[in-house]
């Protein structure tokens, strides 16, 4: 679809109640320190700038080009985010874009807007600024610094938040981590090869016509020290912890096994119909048949019934 | 051309449109959380659901047709769950040579795949039908009184606003591009020149769109500053939540309690 550019954004019904909850919890914590910050150090003319930015990153996603074969590159915008406003007014922006995509477009779920807020706008951001931010450094603000630190931030950020939506569904037990993590990875370092060239066309246009926008040579922000230690640390964790997940699974498998044993636990308090099959009756084909049958009608007769009462009422009233 | 089209808001007169924006933001999120709480292979409990979910399609009059080709949209993502059905270990089902290997696939493998894809499509109906059936500015509403911060939700709101005026940019820059790089339908004719520079023509549409934005974003604090803005976030006072929608709360979080304490009783 037009609209989802990335694999990234986790439907509900995918990550474990556990692991929701808990990339909830971080996010809020991140997104809530983000904006005590934001409304500290900015100005009010921030306000406005970062809602249109947000509305400019939504149809930014619409812009792609041909890669080969069908496929194509899209822009994600987490390092072009991060290069423009800093790493607290981006994590901003993304989690209004994520955000939207999951209320209006259903680009992601519900329940699990906080693990996609956490992937595209915290590590997304955390990651792009620690890149982005070191090669400056390194350059010493001269202008294949902004360029070699803008791909590279780019890349990066979508290959690291790549490896974490894999280790997410790898814990939720609903993808196993030896597969979903090299396929996840492999797969969107490519992704991020696209995401690459997008920001560095992008910066080089802003190079050549608004340089100021790109804060060349200027002090760190506010806590900037924190977002470049925590983008280090994430990158390191996730780029070491995978492959090392994906070798020796165990681990994670220990933390799905441990929630599929909860769930085991559970399970038989949830059979109405135990087994699926009725008793008395020896035939099981022909039980989980019936079975299938009764269910369906349920559905249906539910359905109907309150459609029924709705047209009643439509014509009565 | 314009994008409205992209605003999934269908108005109707139904129970679930005149719904307070509130409640049903509330109920969607415990609807969405009672899928994800009930376990792998909970079948009665999923038929329940379901049953749920299609009467809300129903009186919503939004017309199932609509609800589940929007929810087929989301459908891909399920392609990461696939491999599942040949990892966890148990009872074969049917075993596939793919080259050198053979792929099992087991009882257990193929009951969590379906759950998974089970609960996650009932959870995006849920979410269409909430997008469908209630205009953006009360989806707003009913995120202050869940009491995201205030900035956030003027964010959100201003995002909103200028959503389509920037995809309407996006759509023309991608026109004009089109029709600069002889862009052609023949197989085997492609337009343009290496992945780099198609890459970096792209590249430079979201600068130019980023530019725009900076501008735009100029214009208009400068329209809010004119119209009294001094950097403080205000909004109206939440209007009184009717006795009505308290009922028909406390009746949602009733039926979706009792699907999932209903496995406690057998």
């Amino acid at each position: 679809m037009l609209l989802s550019p990335v694999a990234m954004h986790i439907p509900d019904g995918f990550l474990s109640t556990l692991v929701s909850l808990v990339l909830w919890a971080a996010t809020a914590i991140v997104v809530g320190y983000a904006l005590k910050r934001v409304s500290k150090d900015l100005g009010e003319r921030q306000v406005p700038l970062m809602g249109v930015l947000a509305a400019a990153i939504f149809a930014g996603q619409m812009l792609n080009f041909s890669v080969a074969g069908g496929t194509s590159g899209h822009l994600m915008g987490a390092a072009l985010a991060t290069i423009l406003l800093g790493p607290w007014a981006a994590i901003l922006v993304l989690t209004t874009v994520v955000g939207v995509q999951a209320l209006i477009f259903q680009d992601g779920g519900l329940l699990a807007m906080g693990a996609n807020i956490f992937n595209m706008a915290i590590v997304g951001v955390a990651v792009s600024y620690t890149v982005y931010r070191s090669v400056q450094k390194l350059s010493g603000g001269r202008k294949w610094g902004v360029f070699t630190g803008g791909f590279a931030a780019a890349w990066l950020s979508i290959f690291i938040a790549a490896l974490g939506v894999a280790l997410q569904l790898a814990a939720s037990g609903v993808s196993p981590a030896n597969i979903a993590i090299p396929a996840m990875g492999g797969i969107h370092a490519l992704i991020g090869i696209g995401e690459g060239l997008i920001t560095l066309g992008a910066l080089a246009f802003l190079y050549a016509t608004r340089r100021d926008l790109l804060h060349i040579g200027e002090p760190a922000p506010a806590r900037g020290g924190l977002v470049w230690a925590a983008g280090l640390l994430i990158a390191l964790l996730l780029a070491v912890a995978s492959p090392l997940a994906s070798v020796f699974p165990d681990g994670l498998e220990w933390v799905a096994g441990e929630q599929g044993f909860l769930e085991a636990a559970k399970s038989p308090l949830y059979q109405v119909i135990p087994d699926y099959v009725f008793p008395g009756i020896s035939n099981t084909t022909l039980a989980t048949i019936i079975a299938g049958i009764v269910g369906a009608l349920i559905v249906f007769g539910v359905a109907l019934t309150v459609a029924y009462l709705r047209r009643n009422r439509q014509t009565t009233g | 051309m314009h994008i409205h089209f992209l605003d999934p808001y269908r108005p109707r007169v139904s129970p679930i449109h005149q719904l307070d924006p509130r409640v049903k933001l509330s109920l969607t999120l415990v609807f969405i959380l009672t899928a994800a709480l009930s376990p792998i292979g909970a079948w009665p409990v999923y038929i329940l659901l379901f049953s749920l979910a299609l009467s809300i399609v129903l009186l919503s009059a939004l017309g199932v047709g609509y609800v589940l080709k929007r929810a087929s949209l989301a459908f891909p993502f399920v392609l990461a769950a696939l491999p599942v059905i040949f990892t966890i270990p148990g009872a074969a089902l049917v075993s596939l040579p793919v080259g050198a290997w053979r792929l099992t696939a087991t009882a257990p493998g193929v009951e969590r795949f379906v759950s998974v894809a089970l609960k996650s499509w009932l959870s995006v109906q849920m979410a269409i039908v909430l997008a469908a059936s209630t205009p953006f500015p009360d989806l707003l509403l009913a995120m202050r009184a869940l009491r995201i911060p205030r900035l956030l939700v003027a964010l959100f709101a201003l995002m909103w606003r200028y959503l389509f005026v920037l995809a309407d940019e996006a759509l023309r820059l991608i026109r004009a591009r089109a029709a600069r790089s002889g862009q052609s339908d023949l197989p085997g004719m492609r337009s343009g020149g290496s992945v780099a520079w198609r890459g970096r023509v792209a590249g430079g549409m979201a600068g130019n769109l980023f530019l725009r934005a900076f501008e735009r974003s100029d214009r208009i604090y400068m329209a809010m500053v004119s119209r009294g803005y001094d950097g403080e976030i205000r909004s109206l006072p939440l209007p009184a939540i009717g006795q009505s929608s308290w009922l028909t709360l406390a009746g949602g979080l009733a039926i979706l309690g009792l699907i999932l304490g209903l496995g406690l009783i057998f």
